[in-house]
């Protein structure tokens, strides 16, 4: 991974491609050299539409090699939906792709001047690029079948669907799964309105001719990643539970804990929780003929995700993860698991942010747009998005939009980006991520879950305020390292109890690299990450009162237990005080 | 007393789901883990409605109390 593909989509003539060194960034993966080229070649107060945003996507520092769980990508760029600097990361076969093919990133850059679209294919031999009218306002699907047609089945795909073409706040970038299913999405902030203004519809890359990426030290790599995948396994979490139900084993417990928000944050459990439940899924997974157990990407050895059927035993969709069933179940008063994997695949195919989607229906419903719990209604709305009418364009630059439109109050944004599955007055925890984050609402950013309410890495109360703001300081630090490795987030269940899986993965960093990383390198690497971030987002004109949840979290408490969002202000802005 | 117990994902397997069960007074978490033979590790996280609660626990009438292996996600 010694070379950055630039396209200039705005070149004189036409796009123009160029490869060069990776140069000052060195060194970096996934989040690390996304955050880092954005931070220094886009102007901070650039219109995210505007030639001068550029699109980052990186695969992680192992990816491509044989080491576990090493294929996410990372996407970056100045997000038209938080206006802030994003990372999206994603899982799905392009990461190792991209990774054989010895691309450290692609970036996107510039504007074509005629509103038009083009395919990107990169192989062993370079990239090209192509315009193509014929791809114009395809679905996910319909692009990747015709991709398929074109070059065959040995190959991968990014792209996006009507909604990035449209250039809405709440499109996403797709990846092709191990079976070419674009159904792993970078969903959130708006990647995919980045990739639609740049014209860019599809890139498919194909690594036939490639080998697996070398370490320095094989016999040390192999030896770590072997020590890596056993500690994997052995952890109940990532062995066991992942495997079984995928990330919706969280409905029940989120649901119990009372912290589970229902019609549009309005109260902490869920009637209907039981009937959408991962449990629910993985039965009617197995009845169908399905599966509930596949890994999104080659190497993956938790393998979260399933495959969906519908009751006469047809692909509807992936697994829909935790957040998604939550957002169009819970939120919008849903409970029914076909129609839920149905809102998946559409959001899919369109090319939308799950969460981003849920939320927006769920504060639709709140403006009395349609009921809690018309699920029909909801479909429709999706289908609106994909048929780019002008009330699906509104309901396709998300929640802050929708609830202006609306005139709704209670609008569950920060920095403009959906919150997502998780109450922040019943979890604290979470409530300091998603009000300090610099890339908005985001639990991935540092999933206070795990300890608030999974005894992960020890027990903070997730109902006090009280050690909230290190926990999350920590994770977020832990976090932009990760995503910075690209390895799968969920190996943090098995790392922060596992101090021997933690050091298998610091020895494959090493073996990989000659590197001496250690502990404290790896939070040094998060802290830079996190500075980076911070310091694009007050040059694009954020502050501490961006830093902060809706004030009802404040005032409304929320049922079970009466609860509201307990840490200062004050406290807030410590939280990147290290 | 009575008490709710609900079971979850691997926890169900060969027992039940949600149940309203008879317990003397006194009884803690742990005896009722016992009863349901599962060991300790396998229990690993117990709310008593809704709020975290340990082994040691001794339920009241009209508890509900919710049962969890080690899970995880996001
Ligand atoms: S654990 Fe899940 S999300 Fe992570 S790489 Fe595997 S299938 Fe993808």
């Amino acid at each position: 991974m010694d070379k950055i593909l630039r396209i200039d989509m705005g070149a004189e003539g036409g796009p123009k491609i160029t490869e060069s060194p990776v140069g000052a960034y060195a060194g970096l993966g996934g989040r690390a050299l996304t955050s880092s080229v954005v931070a220094s070649e886009v102007d901070p107060l650039c219109h995210p539409l505007s030639a001068a945003n550029k699109l980052v996507i990186a695969p992680g520092l192992l990816s491509g090699s044989i080491a576990a769980m090493s294929g996410r990508i990372s996407v970056g760029c100045k997000s038209p939906l938080t206006g802030g600097i994003k990372e999206a990361n994603s899982g799905g076969q392009p990461a190792q792709v991209l990774a054989r093919l010895n691309y450290a990133a692609i970036v996107l850059e510039g504007k074509p001047k005629e509103d038009t679209l083009y395919k990107v294919f990169i192989n062993k031999d370079g990239a090209k690029i192509a315009e193509d009218k014929s791809l114009n306002m395809l679905s996910n699907y319909q692009v990747v079948e015709k991709m398929k047609g074109e070059y065959g089945n040995k190959i991968a795909c990014i792209s996006i669907g009507q909604a990035g073409e449209m250039r809405l706040s709440a499109a996403s970038i797709a990846f092709t799964d191990m079976e070419l299913r674009p159904s792993r999405h970078a969903g959130r902030g708006g990647v995919g309105a980045v990739m639609g203004s740049k014209g860019v519809k599809v890139i498919v890359i194909d690594d036939s001719g490639c080998s697996t990426r070398q370490p320095k030290d094989p016999e040390k790599f192999k030896a770590a990643n072997i020590k890596f995948i056993e500690g994997l396994r052995s952890h109940p979490v990532t062995g066991q539970a992942l495997p079984a139900y995928g990330t919706n084993v969280l409905t029940n417990i989120v649901n119990e804990a009372g912290a589970y928000p229902t019609y549009n944050f309005k109260q902490g459990r869920f009637q209907g929780a039981a009937k959408i439940s991962g449990e629910t899924y993985a039965e009617l997974e197995t009845k169908r003929g399905g599966l509930a157990t596949h890994g999104c990407h080659s190497g993956c050895v938790i393998r979260c995700s399933g495959i969906f059927n519908d009751k006469d035993g047809h692909f509807l969709s992936k697994q829909p993860e935790y957040e998604t069933v939550w957002a169009h179940g819970g939120n919008c008063g849903i409970d029914d698991p076909d129609k839920i994997a149905l809102l998946d695949f559409l959001d899919d195919d369109i090319g939308l942010d799950t969460i981003e989607m849920g939320v927006t229906i769920g504060v639709a419903m709140d403006g009395g747009l349609i009921q809690f719990g018309d699920v029909d209604g909801a479909i429709n709305l999706i289908k609106e998005v994909g048929k780019g009418t002008p009330l699906g364009r509104i309901i396709g630059s998300g929640a802050a939009v929708t609830g202006k439109v609306l005139g709704v109050e209670k609008v569950p944004v920060v920095k403009g980006q959906a919150l997502p599955a998780y109450d922040p007055r019943a979890v604290q925890g979470i409530g300091v991520t998603y009000a300090t984050s610099p890339m908005g609402a985001d639990h991935t950013a540092g999933y206070a879950i795990a300890t608030n309410i999974l005894k992960v890495g020890g027990y903070v109360d997730p109902l006090k305020p009280e050690g909230q703001v290190e926990l999350s300081r920590n994770l977020q630090i832990a976090t932009a390292a990760v995503d910075s490795t690209g390895m799968c987030i969920f190996i943090a269940f098995a790392i922060m109890d596992q101090p021997e899986t933690f050091q298998a993965l610091l020895d494959m960093l090493n073996a990989f690299y000659g590197l001496e990383l250690t502990a404290e390198g790896v939070a040094e690497l998060g802290k830079k990450v996190l500075k980076t971030e911070r310091d694009f987002n007050m040059h694009a004109g954020f502050s501490q009162i961006h830093d902060r949840l809706p004030g009802f979290f404040k005032t409304e408490s929320l049922s079970p237990h009466n609860v509201t969002f307990q840490v200062k202000d004050e406290e807030l802005d410590t939280a990147f005080n290290w | 007393m009575r008490v709710t117990v609900k079971l979850f994902a691997t926890l169900r397997d060969g027992r039940f789901t949600e149940g309203e069960r008879e317990y003397p007074a006194g009884t803690t978490i742990g005896d009722i883990i016992r009863t349901l033979e599962m060991d300790e590790n396998e229990a690993a996280l117990i709310f008593v409605n809704g709020r975290h609660a340990d082994i040691g626990y001794e339920i009241l009438d009209g508890d509900t109390l919710a049962i969890f292996p080690p899970i995880g996600g996001g």
